[in-house]
């Protein structure tokens, strides 16, 4: 993508008052860190709360008498089965059981959902779940939104004093609390915390409100991803791609038992086929040995110097306080507690397999 | 009396007696964000100019730090193993990277002074 095709936040001159450092990111220019820096954002968030602009993912809401019937083509989903309010991740697979994309897919009435994608793949979404369409009775609208996420222990507090009442809302629910918003429970952080889609006369309102609360910092993508890397939550591109399959991603827990056996979403025969071959390699957790950050494209070798995997995912984890890193491993080795070693210019790393995530989750579950 | 100079990857030296303490300007540790690690060089491996000397990883990425000129190194800043944020609270101080005994002082030539590097960074 050349530079004039580079896309800007709607509340980008926020960000530049904030004194943001922009990187690009799936197209996008993004804030990367604000001036507290990465490590700051990154602890704030998990003791307060972080304001992320996430308005370069993509809200479509999806409707009509076959709805239902569309999302359960497009995923591996029971979307009938979904309590209004109530919220699933899954995702779109193509032919081969590949992960196309994650979403998170929001019922908000009998015939009406939201449906939010990543940035990177929203232009390909969209044109997927349009030429699904075609043969439902169904309708495929992306949202012209704002979309902001409020994550961390006081983000409820910050979003009650700035007006907006989360009471009842658990974990993994979305609604609509006024004309044209979309508020879920959830995020990318493992902390309890919420995502806003809203105009951007509304979100600039908000954010104001929300900056005059002490507790709420601007946090940037760099602290998003060392965040959702400690949470062991997976970055389409990276930790998913379309060569792998919810089964060696260890994400078979999103896919009701009901629909993996006869669900009729597309991709169903070849990721039935890959279940019962069982993978060849698994996703796990990886905790570098010291305090050398081992990164995603490290190779992985056993004991006895064979291939044994990639790290898709690596970095520094400030809560964890020791290099935290995710990839995947012969399945063979994918136990707690197996050591295998990354190669890191030439170096060989010890790396334990350990369990996700390595920063406990705190969501509101109820 | 100490000299110091500066490269055009963002390096200063402070020259003595035909020995460079070297590390990386205060602008550079701003751009690298913090830091959690130094992959630090052993005492008496010989640099070429553009060699990568030290590995500087912040949260996010990892980065090259090049001998800014030819020599030997003499020391490494062995208190960057276990506090390696001193890089971004002390960039031209204590948190320098290592010393070099010089091969070819009139590499130096070819540095810039405090001046032209403010110029360069604008």
């Amino acid at each position: 993508m050349t530079g004039d095709d580079t896309r800007h936040l709607p509340l980008e001159d926020i960000h530049v008052a904030a004194g943001a450092r922009f990187g690009a990111f799936a197209g996008w220019s993004m804030p990367l860190t604000y001036p507290a820096g990465v490590m700051k954002e990154h602890l704030h968030t998990r003791e307060q709360a972080g304001l992320f602009d996430i308005s370069h993912m993509k809200l479509f809401e999806v409707s009509g008498p076959e709805a239902v019937a569309l999302l359960n083509r497009a995923c591996p989903l029971d979307a009938g089965a979904l309590q209004i309010s109530q919220s699933k991740l899954s995702f779109f697979l193509n032919e081969a059981g590949g992960i196309l994309d994650d979403l998170i897919v929001t019922r908000l009435g009998d015939s009406r959902f939201m449906v939010v994608a990543n940035a990177g793949n929203a232009v390909a979404d969209e044109k997927h779940l349009r030429a699904l369409a075609a043969d439902f009775d169904a309708r495929v609208e992306p949202l012209d939104r704002v979309f902001l996420a409020i994550q961390g222990p006081e983000a409820w507090a910050a979003l009650s004093r700035a007006g907006i009442e989360t009471g009842s809302l658990l974990f993994m629910h979305g609604v609509e609390p006024r004309k044209n918003w979309f508020m879920s429970r959830s995020g990318y952080t493992g902390e309890d915390g919420f995502e806003i889609g809203l105009s951007e006369a509304d979100a600039r309102d908000l954010v104001a409100k929300l900056l005059g609360d002490e507790r709420v910092l601007w946090i940037g993508l760099a602290a998003r991803d060392s965040l959702r890397l400690e949470a062991g939550l997976c970055l389409h591109g990276q930790d998913i791609t379309p060569e792998t399959d919810p089964a060696s991603a260890a994400l078979m827990w999103a896919i009701p038992k009901d629909i993996r056996a006869s669900g009729a979403f597309i991709g169903a025969d070849a990721l039935r086929a890959a279940v019962e071959r069982g993978p060849a390699q698994k996703r796990v957790g990886l905790k570098p040995e010291g305090r050398r950050p081992v990164r995603g494209g490290a190779a992985l070798f056993d004991a006895d110097g064979n291939p044994a995997g990639q790290v898709t995912s690596g970095g520094f984890g400030p809560s964890a306080g020791h290099p935290v890193a995710m990839g995947y491993v012969s399945t063979p080795l994918a136990k707690p507690g197996t050591r295998v070693f990354a190669d890191v210019r030439g170096m060989k790393i010890p790396v334990d397999i350990s369990s996700l995530p390595f920063t406990p989750h705190r969501y509101r579950k109820g | 009396m100490a000299t110091t100079y500066f490269t055009s990857d963002h390096e200063w030296l402070r020259v003595e007696g035909g020995v460079a303490t070297v590390g990386i300007t205060d602008y550079a540790q701003e751009q690298l964000g913090d830091l959690v690690f130094v992959e630090l060089p052993e005492t008496g491996k010989k640099l070429t100019k553009g060699d990568t000397a030290v590995v500087v990883e912040s949260v996010k990425a990892a980065s090259d730090v090049y001998a800014p000129v030819d020599g030997e190194i003499t020391e490494a800043n062995g208190t960057l193993s276990s506090d390696p944020s001193l890089v971004n609270s002390a960039a031209t101080g204590a948190g320098w990277l290592w010393k070099m005994k010089l091969a070819d002082e009139s590499q130096l030539a070819g540095l810039m002074d405090e001046a032209a590097y403010k110029a360069h960074i604008g």
